[in-house]
C-alpha cells in the first residue's frame, strides 16, 4: 500500500487552498478529484467576487481557480484527477479507484473537501427534461456553454438563483421570473438589483405550483403562498418557458466523513447534518480535516480560507510547522474568515460556527 | 400606507427604495449634483466588501473597518473618474453629470451583456426596475483591459432622467 503524508480529497475552493499550503510548508501532498478537471465550482463563477482585497476581490471566481492551480503546481501537489475516493478504511487508510482500477492510499492527515450537492423540489412536473439544478445549468452555459434553454424560470432568490439568473441572462437565455417562498430576498440585494434593470422580476412569497408539457417543460405554474407555505387560491400565474431552474439550498457531500466516524451535528442554517470540528478544522478523529461546503454551506471565499487553515493545521501537526509559526499563520486566517461572516449576511453562519465549535467542547 | 411601505425596498423587490439611497453614505445629496460628473453609490446593505474603497484614486471612498460599513461617499475629494465603477462586484456605483448640457446629463454605469452598443446608437434608458423611462444616446463605451470585460457605458438622458436610468435595454442577440 501506498503512503503519503496528506491526502486532500476534492480540488475545489477548500481542496486547492489547504493543498497549496501544507504543501508550501514542506509536505507531500496527493490531491484527489473525481472530475477531469480541478477547480471544483471555481472555474464557473465568471462574476467578480465580494470581499477584501486579501479576499481576492473584484477578481472572477475563473481567474482565482486558474491562479490557484498555478499555486498548486508550483507548490508540488500531487494531482490525481479522474479518481474517486470509494471508502475509508481503518488507519486513514483511502480506497481509490481510476480507470476501472483500484487501489489504497494511506496518509498520516486527509482533509476532507468533497463540497455539496443540490437540493432539489418536487413538485408535479419535476421529473419533466428541462427541470434542473440551477448549478447544472451554470455549468452547461459556463463551463459546456451550451444553453439549456431559451426561456427559464428560477426557483430560488438566495445568491445562488440571483447569479446564476444573472449568468444565464448573459448566455442569452431569458430568465421570465425568480421565485422565492420566503417574503423577502435572502441572497445580496446588489444581485437582485443587477437582474431587475435587466427586467426581471423577483415574486417573493410565491412558489411554483407545476410544470407541464409532454416531451419536456413547456409551460409553468406559480402562486402566491401564506405563511404557512400553502398555495393562495386565485393567484396562479403560468409562465410559457423551457427550463426550470431549482436553486434550493445546497447540502455538504459528507459520505467519507460519515464513513470516517466523524461526529456529526445538525444545523439548518448550513446546510443540515455537517462534521463537527475544532478551529483548526479537525474533526472528532484526530488527523481528519473538513474544510468548505462539507464543514457548512457558505461561499467560496470562505471555502478558499478554511482551506488554507485545515491545510496550516495539518501541516503544523505533521511538524512542517513549528506551533509559533502554525499558530501565527492560523490567526492570519481567523482574521480574514471572521471579516466575512459579520453583518447580517454573516452573521448567522458565524452562529452557527459557534455551534459546531461547542459541539467539539473548544468554544 | 405602513402596509405598502414594507412591500418596498431591497429586501422584497431587489430595487433600494428611494429612502434607502438616501439613508446610505455612498448615495451624494442632490444639491452635490451640481457640481459636475460625480459617482452615485447604491450600497444599501452591510456586505462585506470594499474594493470600492481601494480602486478610488481620490480617496473618495471610505469604507474602514469593520468591511460590512456601506461605503462613505466624499463629494468635494471625487473628480468623477469612475475608475470604481466597473471595480464595484455589487455594479452598484454609477455616475452622473448633470452639468453634460443645459437639458441633459449623462449618466455611467457598469454592463455586461453582449451585443454591446456603440457610440451615436439611440437606445432605451432602462430604471432600476427594469422598464423603458426614455431615449439615450451612447456616448461612450469603455472596456479597457483593466475593467477585466465589465464594460463602462455612458449614456446622454434628459436631465429629470438622470437619477432614473440606470442602464439600457439589452440588444437581442
Amino acid at each position: 500500500m501506498k503512503n503519503t503524508d496528506m491526502v486532500v480529497v476534492g480540488g475545489g475552493a477548500a481542496g486547492m487552498a489547504a493543498s497549496i499550503e501544507a504543501a508550501c510548508a514542506g509536505a507531500e501532498v496527493v490531491l484527489i478529484d473525481e472530475n477531469e478537471r480541478p477547480g471544483g465550482q471555481l472555474f464557473k463563477q465568471i462574476h467578480k467576487f465580494f470581499g477584501s482585497e486579501v479576499h481576492r476581490a473584484g477578481i472572477r471566481g475563473i481567474h482565482i481557480g486558474r491562479d490557484l492551480l498555478k499555486e498548486a503546481e508550483e507548490a508540488g501537489v500531487q494531482v490525481r484527477l479522474n479518481t474517486v475516493v470509494y471508502g475509508f478504511f481503518p488507519d486513514k487508510c483511502l480506497g481509490l479507484m481510476c480507470n476501472q482500477h483500484t487501489e489504497e492510499l494511506q496518509a498520516k492527515m486527509i482533509i476532507l473537501a468533497t463540497g455539496a450537492s443540490e437540493n432539489v423540489l418536487a413538485f408535479p412536473g419535476w421529473t419533466l427534461p428541462g427541470v434542473m439544478g440551477a448549478g447544472a445549468a451554470q455549468t452547461l452555459i459556463n463551463i459546456h456553454r451550451v444553453l439549456p434553454g431559451r426561456s427559464v424560470l428560477m426557483v430560488g432568490a438566495g445568491n445562488v438563483g440571483l447569479i446564476v439568473s444573472y449568468q444565464l441572462l448573459q448566455a442569452g437565455a431569458e430568465v421570465v421570473a425568480v421565485v422565492e417562498g420566503l417574503p423577502t430576498i435572502s441572497g445580496y440585494g446588489v444581485h437582485a438589483s443587477k437582474i431587475r434593470r435587466a427586467g426581471v422580476p423577483i415574486f417573493t412569497g410565491h412558489t411554483i405550483l407545476r410544470a407541464e408539457g409532454k416531451e419536456s417543460v413547456e409551460r409553468v405554474v406559480i402562486a402566491a403562498v401564506d405563511k404557512s407555505w400553502q398555495p393562495l387560491a386565485g393567484t396562479e400565474k403560468a409562465f410559457e418557458v423551457d427550463t426550470v431552474c431549482l436553486a434550493v439550498g445546497l447540502s455538504p457531500l459528507a459520505e467519507l466523513a460519515w464513513m470516517a466516524g466523524c461526529q456529526f451535528i445538525y444545523i439548518p442554517e448550513i446546510g443540515g447534518w455537517v462534521p463537527v470540528h475544532d478551529e483548526n478544522m479537525e474533526t472528532s478523529v484526530p488527523g481528519i480535516y473538513v474544510a468548505g461546503d462539507l464543514a457548512g454551506i457558505e461561499e467560496a471565499s470562505t471555502a478558499m480560507e478554511e482551506g488554507r487553515l485545515a491545510g496550516l493545521a495539518a501541516a503544523e501537526a505533521l511538524g512542517c510547522l513549528s506551533s509559533k509559526d502554525g499558530r501565527a499563520r492560523k490567526a492570519e486566517v481567523w482574521e480574514r474568515l471572521a471579516a466575512l461572516r459579520i453583518g447580517s449576511f454573516g452573521h448567522g453562519r458565524a452562529l452557527a460556527m459557534e455551534k459546531i465549535l461547542r459541539a467539539k467542547g473548544v468554544g | 400606507m405602513k402596509k405598502a411601505r414594507a412591500r418596498e425596498g431591497i429586501r422584497t423587490t431587489g430595487i433600494p427604495s428611494k429612502e434607502e439611497l438616501e439613508a446610505s453614505p455612498g448615495y451624494p445629496k442632490s444639491d452635490c449634483l451640481a457640481r459636475g460628473p460625480i459617482v452615485v453609490i447604491e450600497c444599501v446593505q452591510d456586505i462585506p466588501c470594499n474594493p470600492c474603497e481601494g480602486a478610488c484614486p481620490s480617496g473618495a471612498i471610505k469604507v474602514g473597518n469593520p468591511i460590512t460599513n456601506l461605503p462613505v461617499f466624499d463629494v468635494e475629494k471625487c473628480d468623477g473618474c469612475g475608475t470604481c465603477i466597473p471595480i464595484c462586484p455589487g455594479q452598484a456605483i454609477f455616475r452622473v453629470d448633470m452639468t453634460y448640457q443645459t437639458d441633459e446629463a449623462t449618466v455611467s454605469f457598469p454592463y455586461e451583456f453582449l451585443p454591446l452598443p456603440k457610440k451615436g446608437d439611440v437606445v432605451q434608458g432602462i430604471d432600476r426596475a427594469g422598464g423603458a423611462v426614455c431615449e439615450a444616446e451612447v456616448l461612450r463605451v469603455q472596456q479597457p483591459k483593466g475593467f477585466d470585460h465589465t464594460a463602462v457605458i455612458t449614456v446622454i438622458v434628459p436631465k429629470n432622467m438622470a437619477m432614473e436610468v440606470r442602464s439600457i435595454k439589452r440588444a437581442k442577440r
